[in-house]
């Protein structure tokens, strides 16, 4: 299993898609490509904006299918945090 | 150029500021004023320190100003900004306010640092610094990421005590929003590619559904909803374009921003970039999590949509 804490990389506002970019293809897609489980801990993470959202998850869903969410858990996401990411996987199933 | 800063100048009534703006030579800037009273949304200086920006200090002439809120101007840094001098003297014991001064951001790394380090300046409550640091984000990234500008994103604020409001103002003067959006469509004027870029899920950088893997098409059209449903007051104004999000009592959320109360302009004075202005009721912020409801209802229902007008018809003969 790979635990990415977002906290540590993006602090309280997670905000920046560069770092969310990063880390989707230095760790979640290697980790998966490598058959782990991934944790995207949300803990300490107050707000997401969709841009962000969008860069560390749609790409994965666009490549893998929407059978990629059963293999990542998004964990400690308060209410607004869930929303956005379920926004973003609602558009990224229904569009594709 | 020639601006001229008028008695009042905020989203409601800026459509008079705009017409008057004079932008042929662009090597020189001269900025005049209503003589006894300037009071504008901070897009208006937003945009003058970005017309400013690019021209030599020398080449601004900013007349003697004698309104008495001219000192406005100085405590939001516009003469600071443009390198020249107000002759104002703001009186020591005078309150600061809660405002952000003009800022300029041309890289994601300022970006952060202004997020977290400016807008505190604000004073807001948590649950009053979600919208406005989500609003802040989306927009200059937009700019960092579209507009070709290398002055970036000219950011500045300014709290209301009155009418309890933030009001925000992003400027750039980049490539403008119609070469941003026909990489990928093919708008014919300034007004259509401003509202394909506020239709979630339409982005210059791919006709795809879904966006690139960077990139959705949605940053707009949240900022326009977040304007929306606290029925407040939000523009654009790219080319000679300008669209205009009206105060409505309702909070039926619509993809296409033509069935939104509106005004729109056309034929203004080009501006070559995209100026964004946006109000925000402190008083009447709807919960967050409300609006993140009713925009996936919206969003989703508008991809269904677009994926079924592409559906191939049976041909029966």
């Amino acid at each position: 299993m790979k635990n990415i804490k977002l906290f540590e990389r993006v602090g309280s506002f997670a905000e920046n898609k560069d770092i969310a970019r990063d880390i989707r293809i230095k760790e979640i897609i290697p980790a998966i490509e490598s058959g782990k489980r991934v944790v995207l801990d949300f803990s300490n993470i107050d707000a997401a904006t969709q841009s962000f959202v969008h860069a560390l998850i749609s790409d994965l869903i666009r490549k893998y299918g929407n059978d990629i969410l059963d293999k990542i858990d998004f964990k400690s996401c308060n209410k607004n945090v869930q929303k956005i990411i379920m926004i973003v996987s609602d558009y990224m199933q229904e569009g594709t | 150029m020639n601006i001229y800063l008028p008695n009042s100048a905020f989203i409601g009534n800026i459509d008079p500021f705009l017409k008057n703006i004079d932008f042929s030579n662009k090597e020189k800037l001269e900025i005049t004023a209503n003589e006894s009273w300037i009071a504008v949304h901070p897009v208006v200086l937003s945009m003058v320190a970005a017309l400013g920006l690019p021209v030599k200090p020398e080449n601004i002439i900013c007349e003697t100003l004698t309104a008495k809120s001219a000192h406005y101007l100085q405590r939001m840094g516009l003469f600071k900004f443009l390198g020249v001098k107000s002759g104002i003297s703001v009186e020591e014991h005078e309150s600061a306010g809660r405002f952000i001064p003009l800022t300029q951001i041309k890289n994601s790394e300022e970006l952060s640092h202004f997020i977290k380090e400016i807008i505190p300046l604000l004073h807001l409550q948590p649950a009053q610094v979600d919208p406005i640091r989500y609003v802040v984000s989306e927009l200059v990234r937009n700019v960092i990421e579209h507009s070709g500008s290398k002055d970036g994103a000219i950011v500045s604020a300014q709290y209301y005590k009155k009418s309890n409001r933030i009001a925000i103002g992003i400027v750039d003067t980049g490539v403008g929003i119609k070469k941003t959006i026909n990489k990928s469509h093919n708008a014919f004027t300034n007004m259509e590619a401003i509202r394909l870029a506020l239709i979630p899920g339409i982005t210059g950088t791919t006709k795809k559904e879904g966006g690139t893997e960077y990139n959705a098409g949605a940053g707009l059209f949240f900022i326009k909803t977040i304007a929306k449903v606290n029925h407040d007051f939000f523009m654009i104004y790219s080319g000679d374009a300008l669209y205009k999000l009206l105060k409505s009592g309702s909070d039926k959320l619509f993809a296409d921003p033509f069935r939104d109360k509106h005004s729109k302009s056309e034929k203004l004075p080009i501006w070559d970039g995209t100026v964004v202005g946006v109000d925000i009721s402190l008083d009447e912020t709807k919960e967050f999590s409300e609006l993140l409801d009713l925009i996936r209802g919206v969003y989703s229902k508008t991809v269904k949509e677009r994926r079924k007008a592409r559906y191939k018809k049976p041909k029966f003969v």
